[in-house]
């Protein structure tokens, strides 16, 4: 094995890492603000890769991508609102419920995805410009993995910027750290819910995306993602941003290195069990929020 | 069944409170109006607290009403009686720990949200006069502030939204003897320059006959005794209040 091979699959482990950020973070905003578990988020997932699909078909031009990339990000995220306001904002206090209720709609979400686009799913062309790659120090770089990883740091950076310097962000921080007290200050804590719940949305829209441009867009694909995605959340500390992205990091990073020497299934085992040996060590997860709100129910 | 005084401010009708099935205040009434000062005294645990958060709506009633004006508010959310003008000092001071000072104080300009407020959205430079240590102290984080200084804090918080009627949940508990004075101080200026209303829960009774005109003492979630504390002795309601 030698450094460029290693470096390379360094590098795929990033670009993975990258999707599963993109995946996970509006689980993990979501639930480090509502405790909801939204089992439907692998569809919403699936709902921007069907986004790009119908996008880049009606623009297939070189800047279709972008035109995709905002229909999704929009869509997913007008479609997270209106699954919050309808259903979650129903179900806050009853958190078992809240998860059979968006399980119910994730089973929707797919046969509709089977009645519309068919059980074997569609592909989205990439741009002729994501074609080839850039050479540094004899280590070819996919210009496609590359643009992943830009979009990811894109959003990572975005929504720390929206949280640090927006009015919007102080209220999500505040109400994060201690509802009632928020409520108390006049803070409509039910609209900063469904804010989070369609950024949250929005931002796995993005990642369906990227899920299109990797491979072809089924109605069951956002299953095979949500797993991993909850796996980030829950090893990052259940509702950092901080620690779903290093999380996002390290199961990406783990992922990619381990098949090197053990086929990708084996590779899943390997994690699973990172993660399960991690959580024995320290249970908290990679950064421990505290939230004086959660502590006060 | 609204009640047509034009000073009238605040006004409990029966109001019953309960925790799960147990229920914790049993038909409370009594009125504030406009730029009143009052206590509620108790033993720990009657209900004050308890009380308190009633009229804040963080807790629902099980029975009764509460009026606002005037207006029925009984039914509505906590967010919504900020916004209407009833400011809330919790107990324990409930800052945003991971929040700067300066963040938390502009959390509070939510409240500001109301019907017919044309002012500017900003910190009123009040919250600053009253507490100049909150302006050398704005871009630390409140949760690494001493108890007096977040309670200092908790209380511009509660200002930075103009209220009408204040209400505070032991002010003065774990706060050394000096910043209890520019505690109280403060609360005096807001009483008699922006006519600010406040309904004080307290243990420390010195504070609160110092500043109160009007008590009310509680005994298993019910008044049991009201008056005026210039025409009632301290050491009469003491007996009342203390084991």
């Amino acid at each position: 094995m030698d450094a460029i091979f290693l470096t390379g699959q360094l590098f795929n482990g990033f670009s993975v890492a990258s999707l599963y950020v993109l995946a996970a973070l509006g689980l993990a905003l979501s639930f480090g603000l509502m405790r909801v578990i939204n089992m439907a988020h692998g569809e919403i997932l699936m709902l921007g890769g069907y986004l790009a699909y119908m996008a880049m078909s009606l623009f297939p031009g070189p800047l279709g991508l972008f035109v995709a990339m905002i229909f999704a990000f929009l869509g997913a995220g007008i479609f997270g609102g209106f699954l919050e306001i309808s259903l979650v904002s129903k179900l806050t206090a009853r958190p078992l419920d809240t998860l059979l209720a968006t399980w119910g709609v994730s089973l929707i979400m797919q046969q509709a995805a089977r009645d519309l686009f068919g059980a074997t799913g569609v592909s989205v062309t990439a741009p002729a410009w994501l074609d080839g790659g850039l050479t540094l120090a004899g280590l070819q770089l996919p210009t496609l993995r590359l643009f992943i990883l830009v979009s990811a740091i894109g959003v990572l950076l975005g929504m720390a910027a929206i949280l640090r310097y927006t009015r919007i962000g102080l209220l999500v921080r505040a109400v994060n750290q201690d509802r009632p007290t928020a409520a108390a200050m006049g803070v409509n804590v039910r609209l900063v819910d469904c804010f989070v719940f369609a950024l949250g949305a929005a931002v796995a829209g993005l990642g369906g995306v990227v899920l299109a441009l990797l491979g072809p867009v089924t109605p069951s694909v956002g299953q095979s993602y949500i797993v991993t995605a909850f796996l980030v959340v829950i090893l990052g500390g259940l509702g950092s941003i901080v620690g779903t992205t290093i999380a996002a990091l390290i199961i990406g990073l783990i992922t990619a290195l381990s098949q090197i020497f053990v086929d990708v299934s084996f590779a899943q085992v390997l994690t699973l069990l990172f993660v399960i040996v991690f959580l024995q060590f320290r249970p908290q997860g990679v950064i421990a929020v505290k939230s004086r709100a959660l502590d006060a129910e | 069944m609204a009640v047509e005084m034009p000073n009238q401010l605040l006004n409990l009708r029966t109001v019953s409170t309960a925790y799960g099935k147990g229920q914790v205040l049993w038909e409370i009434a009594f009125d504030l109006d406009k730029g009143d000062a009052a206590t509620i005294l108790g033993r720990n645990g009657v209900g004050k607290t308890t009380l308190l958060k009633t009229i804040m709506g963080q807790l629902p009633v099980l029975g009764g009403h509460i009026y606002w004006h005037g207006d029925e508010v009984t039914a509505m959310k906590a967010h919504q009686r900020s916004r209407a003008g009833i400011g809330f000092v919790p107990q324990g001071r409930h800052v945003f720990p991971h929040l700067t000072v300066r963040e938390n104080l502009e959390v509070g300009l939510s409240a500001l949200a109301r019907k017919g407020f044309s002012g500017p959205r900003k910190i009123p430079d009040m919250v600053f006069e009253l507490f100049p240590k909150l302006t050398q102290i704005a871009d630390r984080k409140a949760g690494v502030l001493s108890g007096g200084e977040q309670q200092q804090l908790a209380i511009g918080r509660a200002l930075a939204g103009q209220p009408e009627l204040l209400l505070l949940d032991e002010p003065t508990e774990g706060i050394q003897p000096n910043i209890v004075q520019q505690i109280e101080d403060a609360l005096m200026r807001v009483r008699k320059e922006l006519g600010v209303a406040i309904l004080i829960v307290e243990q420390n009774l010195d504070f609160a006959w110092s500043f109160a005109d009007r008590f009310f003492v509680m005994q298993r979630g019910r008044i049991i005794k009201e008056g005026r504390t210039d025409t009632s002795p301290a050491d009469e309601v003491a007996s009342l209040i203390h084991v």
